[in-house]
């Protein structure tokens, strides 16, 4: 963008810019449209001010973070039982990596924490998670393999209360939101936990991929029938993909992005930060 | 968006015919509409660009303006050359060699693990001796993962579980393989993104030890914009034999395979759709062009 006013050429270029970004042309549109509307009002706009509104604009879209796990990881109050995180997504995205860095963020935050091993299906899948247990020195419960993932849930919800955990985090086996019986599996998993804890999961963490396209927002959108997610986390970051698709996705089902992955290190979970974020859809890199 | 496209582009040449003859301006309202709808299906937005030139191309040198119904001639027109883009000669995987080496590359989670495992099992049902050897040294369980798999298809599995050394691991195995005579081994790598340089040069000299018969890149069909950024430095780093397509079992529309074609133009040998040791089947360039289109 590097004329001194704006006009169509400007505005087709912001267009390359954002739909590269996978923002998608549906939200693109919407926010050049947006653009559109303010420049008419303020009748003069040049560059430098497109910048600052574009910004403004992008962040106005996206859901604000409210409730739930603050940003220094305390928790909100759950009268004395565990905070109960669900965690749940397509195949591959990072579901049990986040959870394994997310262990470890409470757990150096002083809270007590326990995991749930219910990703009883994927080859070795019950072993990946003892192992970021082991690396953050904190309990997993698991029945083994190609065991009932809701039992697996309850006990581990049970256990978090016997224990008196502040939190605990239940693994689930990726699956394409396509696949009924799956999905349904969801909802039971969900159930069961609430035979201990009614309010529980207190929170559903929907995990996407930063590098998937315009499937995420059906992910979001079929994730949220079964589930009910009330927060999102991006993974993958640290490559060139942007993850532009999460703006039209907290646009249009007003889930907030709680944290981003960026990297394979127990380090490497970042609390999302909306300004950075929209910084670098406009970033080389 | 099938349904839509066509819809739309018939609505688009219907009112022009009302108003007389359609012209050169009203085929490129259409051809906005083709574009709009593969970019939604993830095809890059460069890739799509170029390739709806194109198509308006090839509707002008058919006489699209005058065709009886010409917003069906586009739809098939834009089918054709999607068709054509993704397709060439149908290549298969080369493992000829004693053994035949097949090195698995790509980004995290894109699903290489898995279709080593598939691949190993559907090369034993054709009675081949297969090994599949564990070089990701990284993940959490990776190796107990590719050993699970390898049980579960009856194929030899070759680990270093003490070792750190990815390259040095590659060959022993190819070594192992040879010494006990199988026909093919397989070579599951970590996962790892384009722009991590220390990972970048260790996939490459994983290559150079072992120079393999077929070099396999593995993508997610539910990729954005970005395959055609990874794809091009995969490519640039270990030139890539083919392609493999993963979680075509779901709804995406899988414009990656388009994008990937047309960068770095290597042929898509396997799409994988299920997690099943058995969800492996062979490309079909138009199949895939009608999922991009939404047919
Ligand atoms: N570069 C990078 N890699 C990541 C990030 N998060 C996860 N990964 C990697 O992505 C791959 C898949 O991660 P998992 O945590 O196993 O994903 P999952 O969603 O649990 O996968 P399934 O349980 O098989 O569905 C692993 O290689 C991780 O190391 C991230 O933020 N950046
Ligand atoms: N639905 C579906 N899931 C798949 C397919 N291929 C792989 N998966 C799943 O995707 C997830 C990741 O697969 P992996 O084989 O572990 O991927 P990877 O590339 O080896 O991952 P890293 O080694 O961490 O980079 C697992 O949950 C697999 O079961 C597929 O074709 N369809
Ligand atoms: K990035
Ligand atoms: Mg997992
Ligand atoms: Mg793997």
């Amino acid at each position: 963008v590097g004329k001194s006013k704006v006009d169509e050429e400007v505005l087709d270029e912001l267009e390359t810019v954002l739909v590269h970004a996978d923002v998608g042309i549906g939200t693109t549109v919407k926010i050049i449209d947006r653009i559109e509307k303010r420049v008419a009002r303020d009748k003069y706009v040049g560059t430098s001010d497109l910048d600052r509104i574009l910004r403004e604009e992008i962040m106005d879209l996206m859901e604000e973070n409210t409730g739930g796990v603050a940003a220094d990881f305390t928790l909100p109050d759950t009268g004395g039982n565990p905070y109960v995180i669900m965690v749940v997504g397509v195949n591959g995205v990072g579901k049990t990596t986040t959870i394994g860095k997310l262990a470890s963020q409470f757990h150096k935050a002083g809270k007590k924490v326990v995991l749930g091993a219910g990703d009883t299906f994927r080859a070795a899948a019950v072993d990946q998670l003892k192992i970021w247990g082991d690396r953050v020195g904190i309990p997993v419960i698991d029945h083994g393999m190609n065991t009932d993932p809701a039992s697996v849930a309850y006990d581990a919800v049970k256990k978090g209360v016997e224990m008196g955990a502040d939190v605990v985090i239940i693994d689930t086996a990726g699956r394409l939101h396509t696949k009924v019986g799956l999905m349904n599996e969801l909802t039971k998993i969900k159930r069961v936990m609430q035979k201990v804890i009614d309010a529980a999961p207190h929170e559903v963490l929907l995990v996407l991929d930063g590098s998937t396209g315009q499937n995420a927002v059906i992910q979001a959108r079929e994730f949220t029938k079964a589930t009910e997610v009330t927060a999102l986390a991006v993974t993958k970051l640290d490559g060139t993909a942007k993850g532009g698709v999460i703006i039209g996705i907290s646009d249009e089902f007003k889930i907030p992005v709680k944290y981003i992955g960026v990297g394979e290190r127990v380090e490497d979970l970042q609390v999302f930060d909306k300004r950075e974020f929209v910084d670098s859809l406009f970033s080389k890199k | 968006m099938f349904e839509n496209l066509s819809t739309k582009l018939d609505r688009a040449f219907k009112t022009l015919k009302g108003q007389g003859s359609i012209t050169e301006i009203n085929v490129a309202q259409t051809i906005k509409e083709v574009r709009r709808a593969l970019v939604d299906a993830d095809v890059n937005y460069k890739v799509a660009k170029t390739v709806t030139d194109k198509i308006k191309d090839e509707a002008m040198g058919r006489d699209v303006l005058i065709a009886v119904s010409p917003g069906q001639l586009m739809v098939k027109i834009v089918h054709e050359e999607l068709t054509e883009l993704m397709g060439g000669e149908k290549k298969d995987i080369n493992i000829n060699g004693s053994p035949a080496i097949v090195l698995i590359a790509g980004l995290q989670g894109s699903g290489k693990t898995t279709f080593t495992g598939k691949l190993a099992n559907f090369l034993k049902r054709q009675g081949k001796g297969v090994m599949v050897a564990a070089c990701d040294v990284y993940r959490p369980a990776a190796i107990d993962q590719l050993n699970v798999l390898a049980d579960q298809v009856g194929v030899d599995f070759y680990a270093e579980r003490e070792s750190k050394d990815p390259v040095s691991i590659a060959r022993n195995a190819v070594e192992h393989a040879k010494r006990t005579g199988k026909k093919v081994i397989i070579i599951d790598t970590a996962g790892r993104l384009a722009v991590d340089e220390a990972m970048m040069q260790e996939i490459y000299d994983i290559k150079e030890a072992i120079r393999p018969t077929e070099t396999l890149f593995v993508v997610d069909s539910m990729t954005g914009q970005d395959a055609v950024n990874t794809a091009k430095t995969f490519n640039e780093r270990i030139n890539f034999d083919g392609v493999v397509l993963t979680k075509l079992d779901g709804d995406s529309r899988g414009g990656a395979a388009l994008s990937i074609r047309a960068v770095v133009e290597k042929p898509i040998k396997f799409i994988s759709t299920g997690e099943k040791m058995e969800a492996l089947d062979l490309f079909y360039p138009d199949r895939m062009a009608q999922r991009i289109l939404g047919m």
